[in-house]
């Protein structure tokens, strides 16, 4: 593999540590929803690195294809996520 | 429509179906619950006459239905068989009709003719089971029947014997399923086939044989009521007395003790049992349930309770006889089989009489009860004769086969002496009941008396059919030498099973 | 034949955007779409029992580049069994959303469900799942925060937030298998996978994320509350499917895909973890004070049963005996995923009734509904593996598979198991004996006690007679 490959694969897989760590141990709701997409994005990360192929070489599309499904899907999870925090705070500021 | 392949099933059904049409029934339909009760029972009667005739003459009846590979669910009529279900049925016909008189204003009687229906048919199939496979399906079903008649009653004490009953016999179910699947995975399916299957399997296997044979026993041990597994009988003793009736002549105490017979008999086969020690092992169990229900007997003043120490003392007959080698033993204890059902369940129905129709729950409440109700008392007098081993009562036909039995096989030296003990300690706790009920002059006033005496002494429906058991009881000790008569069937089993 | 699986994406997906659009015919048009979707399940049983695994590749472009659509015998009974399951607590669904507005969003969330559960049961590639197994997630989170209590929108932002950790996980084994391997279709991949430093990672992190999802001890713990606190229909789709459908993913990866690469600690660890979520669960369902909370460990529990064969399927060679663990595992999922579903819209009838569930205050009200508490002992039965349910068939394979290979300890945890299932389902049935009276009819409200009725039967007593085809069926594709 390419040095450029590796240098990006491992900082993702680095960002998918941290992210998992911060989900796993932070209390508040928030930070757990931003730290889940952290992982998100280094999980992009290592599968960008994947499609490279080297300078002036056409990357291989799949791995990016996956990539933006992944986008679009993380984006409705956090909208969920968020939302559903929303209504958690309007009933415990009723209740 | 193939009759010999849907005969067995039939007969099941016969009591299933109507009884998933009695729980849909509205309370207020008497009618036609007790038309679907007494069709059911009449209709099963007449396949069983038919399945009797054709087995006599070699026919072969099966249903077979495979519910997994290698997994056959297997109806079989066969001798052995055909001895249970027609005691099942002839004793189901006159159970219900008791117990129509018995439960008549009481509430959720849709829910209790439609389990017991169901117990039947637990029961019956159990009987016409064609494999160990077959037998554990409906032994389990047979639990879950009859949890609910236990219940019935919803008080707090009918509540904590159901859980009782269910505790003993739900870990005795688990017991027995571990044997079955075991005795699968190293001897193959398990059909039963007259002389057993398993003195095949080479030598190396006997330790496990062994330790199966345990297991087997501990489950079927529970609701054969085998000391020290027995003490879910006395709890349940809560049930309404048909209920108490059908579990003790029946269902489920016979269910056991059939089990024990088909592994002894036509599983290992019972020279294969001799060989590894089995029948001793079991034959001790036997001797201790015999003498410890006895004694246990005498010091109960409830008269179900009696009973139900009387039960546990009794039924061990059964596997007493299984456990002595050789012909005479095995007819003794087959017969008892049937005989010790027809004398439990006068007894039963008679306790029920007594409760009903003048709130006598305990023994001391007795005296002088022949005179107030002496068609009972005098049904009551005739079984436990019968329990007690009095010619010419069916009891003392098998007494005298086990006896004779234990002699041909050498046993005589340790069983005669259970015998007799057995005996003088059921005379011991009988005989002073029908001093009581027939020498003694009654108290001043009956603990509750709902039924006045009319014409007859209670009830049409609940005097009757203790009468008629009790006949049935006289009938089978007088006519044992006649054709068909349980003796005879008893011997032909025996034939059948040691290939004479 | 091979149209049925593109039939079974679309049309609930169809539906779910039907019944947003006119809300005022949704519940007509969801049951219309059901009848459709599970004809179509019926055509794909039909079809894989005959010509065997069907395939179908999206517009017509081949594997590697476009999404294909598989179906062998175990997706195609796990299909039938959710559109079975979904048709019945579509039937209940109808009658139990009085509230117009509740309704108006259920449906559409409903259909969107079964597409996701569709899709997923039917993909044939890596990263297609995690596309279904995200929009499952989704789905089943918004139709838990349809529970109209604080705990029950607590209890769906904590699923919410466990399964998007999950399915996190599932990605980043995902990109690992494509990193080492360049393709993510399974079929292929079955073929070329070996053990080693890229398998191994990637199989640990997609089964911890599935395990996550499918809530197996110790990370259960978002289970219990999530189900508990949402509507009846959803918990029954919930606690029969949703979990079911991760389940599936595991024992597909495991025993189908990375086959080669799974070793014997491994599958051992599964087994334990099975053990232990097991004895738990039902000593919790024991303790529990609430029917919904009782039901929601019984899950728990019941899993952990499924998890106990990995180590059996492990050791068993190749054959006949093998065959028949796979049918046991098979059948029990699909009895429990009926009984689950049978017990928990049986419970919301009782809920509805009384306005609550609490166990010890239950006595009144089990004796007016004789059906429901009817439906309840079905499901009973079958939770406990008693005759004649699917379940006491797949237990006896569970206990012959441990004889034959040894394990006996299996065998130990499957008897204390059974037996407490029991206590728990005898301490809610023994409430339904007592005073009251019989109620002159047996059966209140039809459409909700008849699916509940109907369930509880096929768990306890069709799976376990007619059965035999399952091995059949499996055995036939394998």
């Amino acid at each position: 593999m390419l040095t450029a490959q590796w240098l990006y694969g491992l900082t993702g897989c680095v960002v998918v540590a941290l992210g998992l760590r911060a989900a796993l141990l932070h209390p508040s709701l928030l930070q757990r929803i931003v730290a889940i997409n952290v992982m998100g994005s280094g999980v992009f990360l290592v599968l960008i690195a994947v499609a490279y192929r080297g300078p002036g070489v056409a990357p291989d599309p799949v791995p990016h294809a996956l990539v933006l499904t992944g986008i679009v899907v993380a984006v409705s999870a956090t909208a969920l996520a968020l939302a559903l925090v929303r209504r958690l705070r309007a009933e415990r500021n009723d209740g | 429509m193939n009759l010999d392949t849907w005969l067995p099933a039939l007969v099941v059904a016969s009591s299933l179906l109507p009884g998933l049409v009695i729980f849909f029934l509205r309370e207020s339909s008497h009618r036609l619950r007790t038309v679907l009760n007494l069709g059911g029972a009449g209709l099963k009667l007449l396949l069983v006459g038919l399945m009797i005739w054709g087995v006599f003459h070699q026919h072969v009846y099966e249903t077979r239905w495979t519910l997994a590979p290698g997994l056959d669910l297997v109806l079989h009529a066969d001798t052995l068989s055909v001895l249970f279900v027609t005691l099942s049925t002839v004793l189901w016909l006159v159970t219900t009709i008791y117990a129509v008189g018995y439960l008549e204003k009481s509430p959720h009687r849709s829910r209790f003719f439609g389990f017991f229906s169901l117990c039947v048919s637990a029961t019956v199939g159990l009987a016409l089971a064609g494999n160990l496979f077959t037998f554990v399906i409906f032994y389990e079903l047979l639990t879950l029947a009859t949890y609910p008649l236990v219940a019935h009653r919803g008080t707090p004490e009918a509540l904590r014997g159901a859980r009782i009953y269910l505790t003993y016999t739900l870990a005795g179910g688990a017991l027995l399923l571990i044997g079955t699947v075991w005795l699968h995975v190293i001897g193959g399916p398990a059909p039963f086939v007259e002389g057993g299957i398993l003195s095949r399997l080479p030598v190396e296997y006997h330790p496990q044989l062994k330790v199966i044979f345990v297991l087997l026993l501990v489950g079927l041990g529970v609701k054969a009521a085998l000391v020290p597994l027995h003490g879910w009988l006395p709890q349940a003793m809560v049930a309404p007395a048909p209920v108490s009736a059908l579990l003790h002549a029946v269902a489920v105490v016979k269910a056991g003790a059939f089990g024990i017979v088909r592994v002894v008999y036509d599983v290992y086969g019972v020279q294969f049992a001799d060989q590894l020690g089995l029948l001793t092992a079991l034959g001790v169990a036997a001797s201790i349930t015999i003498v410890y229900g006895s004694v246990k007997a005498l010091s109960e003043d409830n008269l179900k309770k009696r009973l139900a120490y009387s039960t546990v003392s009794q039924v061990s007959y059964i596997a007493l006889g299984t456990a002595i080698l050789g012909p005479v033993g095995t007819i003794g204890g087959i017969v008892h089989l049937v005989h010790q059902g027809i004398m439990k369940i006068t007894l039963f129905f008679s306790a029920g009489n007594y409760a009903e129709t003048l709130g006598i729950h305990r023994i001391s409440e007795m005296n002088g009860v022949g005179r107030r109700m002496p068609a009972t008392t005098l049904a009551f007098s005739v079984a436990a004769l019968g329990m007690i081993g009095v010619p010419p009562v069916a009891g003392f036909v098998s007494k005298w086969y086990l006896g004779l039995g234990a002699v041909e096989a050498g046993m005589a030296a340790w069983v005669m002496p259970v015998l007799l003990a057995s005996s003088a300690l059921n005379a011991a706790y009988f005989l002073p009941v029908l001093y009581r009920a027939w020498f003694r002059t009654a108290g001043a006033a009956w603990p509750a008396e709902h039924i006045t005496a009319a014409r007859f002494e209670t009830a049409g429906a609940l005097m009757w059919p203790p009468v008629v058991t009790a006949t049935l009881a006289l009938a089978a000790g007088l006519f044992a030498a006649a054709p068909y008569s349980p003796l005879e069937w008893a011997e032909l089993i025996a034939r059948r099973e040691y290939g004479l | 034949m091979a149209d049925a699986l593109v039939w079974l994406v679309a049309l609930p997906l169809a539906g779910a955007l039907a019944t947003l659009l006119l809300p005022r015919a949704a519940t007509a048009v969801a049951l219309a779409t059901g009848l459709a979707t599970g004809t179509a399940a019926a055509a794909l049983l039909y079809g894989v029992a005959t010509q065997g695994p069907l395939h179908y590749a999206i517009g017509g472009w081949t594997a590697g580049l476009g999404i294909a659509l598989r179906a062998d015998g175990l997706s195609a009974l796990l299909v039938t069994m959710t559109a079975l399951v979904v048709l019945a607590a579509s039937v209940y669904s109808s009658a139990y959303f009085g509230d117009g507005s509740q309704r108006a969003r259920f449906w559409p969330l409903w259909m969107l469900l079964w597409t996701a559960l569709n899709a997923l049961l039917l993909s044939g590639d890596l990263f297609n799942l995690y596309v279904t197994l995200e929009l499952l997630g989704l789905s089943a989170v918004a139709l838990a925060a349809l529970g109209t209590t604080t705990a029950a929108v607590q209890a769906a932002l904590r699923y919410l937030l466990v399964g998007l950790l999950g399915s996190m996980l599932f990605l980043a084994g995902v990109s690992l298998i494509y990193t080492g391997y360049g393709t993510l279709d399974m079929a292929t991949l079955a073929a070329v996978v070996e053990p080693g430093p890229v398998v191994w990672p990637a199989l640990a992190l997609m089964t911890a994320g599935l395990l996550l999802k499918t809530a197996l001890f110790p990370l259960h713990f978002w289970l219990p509350p999530a189900h508990a606190s949402a509507p009846a229909p959803v918990s029954a789709v919930l606690s029969a499917l949703v979990v079911k459908a991760a389940f599936y993913l595991v024992l597909r990866l495991w025993v189908d895909v990375f086959a080669d690469a799974v070793t014997a600690a491994a599958a051992a660890l599964l087994g334990v973890l099975g053990a232990a979520a097991v004895l738990w669960g039902s000593w919790r369902a024991l303790r529990a004070a609430r029917l919904k909370l009782l039901a929601a460990y019984s899950t728990v529990a019941q899993l952990g049963y499924l998890f106990m064969f990995f180590p059996l399927l492990h050791a068993l060679p190749p054959g006949p005996a093998r065959d028949l663990a796979v049918g046991g595992l098979v059948i029990l999922a699909l009895t429990h995923g009926f009984a689950k579903a049978g017990l928990f819209l049986a419970i919301g009838v009782i809920q509805q009734r009384s306005g609550h569930d609490t166990i010890g205050e239950l006595d009144g009200t089990a004796q007016r509904l004789p059906a429901t508490t009817f439906a309840i002992a079905l499901a009973g039965v079958a939770l406990i593996g008693l005759p004649p349910s699917g379940a006491f068939l797949g237990k006896w394979q569970l206990l012959a598979a441990s004889f034959a290979t040894g394990q006996w300890w299996w065998i130990v945890v499957t008897a204390i198991g059974s037996l407490l299932a029991a206590a728990y389902t005898f301490r809610v049935l023994g409430r339904a004996f007592g005073h009251r009276p019989y109620p002159n009819q047996p059966v209140t409200v039809a459409r909700e006690e008849w699916p509940a009725l109907l369930l509880g039967a096929a768990a306890a007593v069709l799976l376990g007679l007619a059965g035999a085809p399952v091995w059949k069926l499996l055995e036939a594709s394998a």
